[in-house]
């Protein structure tokens, strides 16, 4: 039976994994996390359905479970080459072929200074709300009820001061979507979203942009937050410029989220030093972008998921699915 | 209300020379705060044995004119080309800037030039024509600040007097102003960075006192150049400098300290003018707060006379700081120059805590 690598057991790496197995390959999942899951286990409810994370996440798991598909958790690979993967410990394992599935790492938000994340107690990341969501309790850092709430879109997007020129895609319909379940637990409070362009690519997520406006009355401002600080009762002094109407803007915030965007894995260099190519952006960059964009440069290793560019939960499955049917191609004329 | 947080001051370093200064002085700040530049020296050779060469040669860096639009950008890349040649043939190689402008003018410089090499040599070129002279680059480039924060420690063990409330014990709560062009150009330039900048924070922590985090603590001070310059919008400075103290005063600060010649004239002269205009003071009693040097703030912890220092010459009194912190100083020297003669003493005013004739007048 022939075997294939899959670096990453996030959702792109079990997709991969259960359609190779579905076809009678031999799938092994490499995953340097002590369980499956990858970022998807942080996730609270997913747009634009509200779906909990925690459904498609334990179906998933349950699936490759049932396939009995062999997993080793907490390993981490250090090189890939066709057909093999050599792991930190220095042990080499062999297959037919490789798939990269190890996904994107999170923008740091205490880069972006200006938004004192780490240092002021009420500024929060996308993933900190999410955190929250699955602990049931949103508060601020005293316990309280925040009155007001800024979300602030594009933090570690589409920003060249922070070489993160890419748009990460996904940002805008969660910032989108917590400020709808902001608002539900927090019906008194005003929501703020602050953008710069607000881009709802998938489907449903512009009507759920639309709900948030009119069902919610969520606030969306065209502006980037230009610095927060402190106040003395412990909020969040904002700053920014409305863009639509020309004016600068200051307000004090109860709770500031800081959206953050998708980064390229910090492992891609090692791809990199493998002969395989990398985007300007850091993701590794797929042979082409039609027709070949689950294959990389080399023949043997292929891609599934965001390793290769921001995507969302959906994307990823689907790719997962497309990497494994052009593995199995390769196989059949390997 | 805690003290200030802070988390990445230490990714920002840079190199600072131990010693062997070329001392760039400021155009503003001798008539401004004449004790500073002076305490810098003193400090610099008496405290610390450090040679330091106060070049009488060296001209204005042309940065106020630059800011203004009035200096094209050839011109000051030569003016600060011709200071470097005087650092090159007085033998120095760590050149320091008193002037938070002058230092980001020369960092701006270097990297243009660093970035575009053509420059440089077009840069060469002009000063040898109109000088004959020829430079090499600096080892090292400082702000004076930065290297009274390099020796912050040295300093802390030779204190007389720490920044602390005399009577509670307590940290001195203190404003700290970095000023526009230390690093909001080129955050790597700045001990700190431009966000959360250590280089004042450091030496107000290393002598004891306590650094306030306030909405407005980035804002510029109003100076702007020309803002101030031209007549007119004389009133966006003043704005500038009502927000910043409407947003600190709730924090109590038990004085301000700050970087820029320009900053540290405005915040402490608008507060006179705010008062006269509206009546409105910031400080403790209905008076003004006191705005200090950092050289200044080293003096008085190294127990220098205050008036030595100059600190006469400010628009808000510093008596009540003095008292605070158990210095010791003459009431009745307030306005006796460096020889003993009477100076003349200013018209009372709100902002000011000592009315003025209740001073010692030589001449009564």
């Amino acid at each position: 039976m022939k075997r294939v690598i899959i670096i990453g057991g996030g959702v792109a790496g079990m997709q991969t994994a259960l359609r190779l197995a579905e076809e009678g390959v031999e799938p092994l999942i490499v995953e340097k996390e002590a369980e499956l899951g990858g970022k998807l286990r942080g996730w609270h409810r997913l747009f634009p359905s509200f779906t909990p994370a925690s459904e498609v996440l334990g179906e998933l798991r349950s699936r490759v479970a049932r396939r009995g598909i062999e997993v080793m958790t907490s390993t981490e690979v250090k090189a890939v080459e066709a057909g093999a993967v050599t792991l930190v410990d220095g042990r080499r394992i062999e297959g037919d072929a490789v798939t990269i599935c190890s996904g994107f790492d999170l923008f740091d938000a205490r880069i972006k200074e200006e938004y004192g994340y780490g240092i002021y107690d009420n500024v929060f990341t996308s993933v900190d709300i999410e955190r929250m969501l699955n602990e049931g309790r949103v508060a601020r850092a005293d316990g309280s009820r925040p009155r007001r709430i800024a979300f602030l879109h594009c933090v570690g997007s589409r920003d060249e001061k922070v070489c993160q020129r890419h748009c990460s895609r996904v940002c805008c319909v969660t910032g989108v979507k917590q400020a709808m379940e902001m608002k539900e637990l927090f019906p008194e409070a005003d929501v703020f979203n602050f953008y710069m362009d607000i881009r709802m690519f998938g489907p449903g997520y512009e009507e759920m942009y639309r709900e948030a406006q009119q069902r919610y009355n969520i606030h969306f401002v065209r502006g980037r937050i230009s610095e927060a600080a402190p106040t003395i009762d412990g909020r969040v002094q904002i700053k920014a410029e409305d863009t639509l109407t020309g004016r600068p803007l200051r307000m004090s915030v109860d709770m500031l989220v800081l959206l953050v965007g998708m980064r390229a894995g910090e492992t891609n260099p090692a791809y990199e030093a493998a002969g395989l190519g990398r985007l300007e952006s850091g993701f590794m960059a797929p042979r082409d972008s039609f027709l070949g964009n689950v294959r990389s440069r080399t023949e043997g290793i292929f891609y599934a998921g965001t390793v290769t560019a921001p995507k969302n939960i959906g994307e990823t499955i689907n790719e997962g699915c497309a990497a494994a049917d052009a593995v199995l191609e390769y196989l059949k004329k390997s | 209300m805690t003290a200030m947080k802070r988390r990445s001051w230490s990714d920002y370093q840079k190199q600072i020379a131990d010693d062997k200064y070329y001392y760039a002085r400021s155009c503003i700040r001798q008539n401004f705060f004449p004790g500073s530049e002076k305490a810098f020296l003193d400090i610099l050779h008496n405290d610390l044995g450090r040679d330091v060469l106060d070049d009488p040669l060296h001209s204005s860096c042309t940065g106020i004119g630059y800011h203004s639009d009035i200096v094209p950008l050839e011109t000051i890349m030569t003016v600060v080309a011709r200071q470097f040649a005087l650092m090159t043939e007085a033998g120095y190689e760590n050149f320091i800037s008193s002037c938070i402008t002058s230092f980001g003018v020369y960092t701006e410089v270097l990297a243009t030039w660093n970035e575009f090499p053509e420059t440089e040599e077009r840069t060469r070129e002009y000063l040898y024509k109109a000088t004959g002279r020829e430079f090499r680059k600096p080892t090292s480039l400082a702000h004076t600040s930065d290297i009274m924060f390099h020796f912050r420690d040295e300093i802390a063990r030779k204190a007389k007097y720490r920044l602390v409330n005399a009577q509670t014990g307590e940290p001195l709560r203190v404003v700290e102003h970095i000023g526009c062009h230390y690093a909001k150009i080129f955050p790597k330039s700045g001990i700190g960075g431009s966000e959360f900048p250590y280089v004042l924070a450091g030496m107000i922590e290393s002598w004891g006192g306590e650094c306030v985090d306030y909405p407005e603590r980035r804002h510029c001070c109003g100076f702007g150049f020309r803002n101030y310059l031209v007549q007119a919008n004389r009133g966006y400075s003043i704005a500038n400098s009502h927000k910043k103290l409407e947003s600190m005063a709730p924090y109590k600060p038990d004085f301000i300290v700050a970087n820029c010649p320009g900053c540290t004239m405005f915040l402490d002269k608008w507060q006179y003018a705010i008062a006269e205009m509206e009546g409105t003071t910031y400080g403790e009693n209905g008076h003004g707060i006191p705005v200090l040097t950092y050289e200044e703030m080293a003096g008085l912890v190294l127990g220098y006379d205050p008036w030595e220092l100059g600190m006469q010459m400010h628009q808000v009194d510093v008596e009540p700081l003095l008292d605070k912190m158990g210095i010791s100083y003459d009431p009745a020297a307030k306005y006796l120059g460096r020889n003993g003669k009477y100076i003349d003493k200013p018209a009372s005013a709100v902002v000011n805590c000592c009315p003025t004739d209740t001073v010692y007048d030589i001449r009564q």
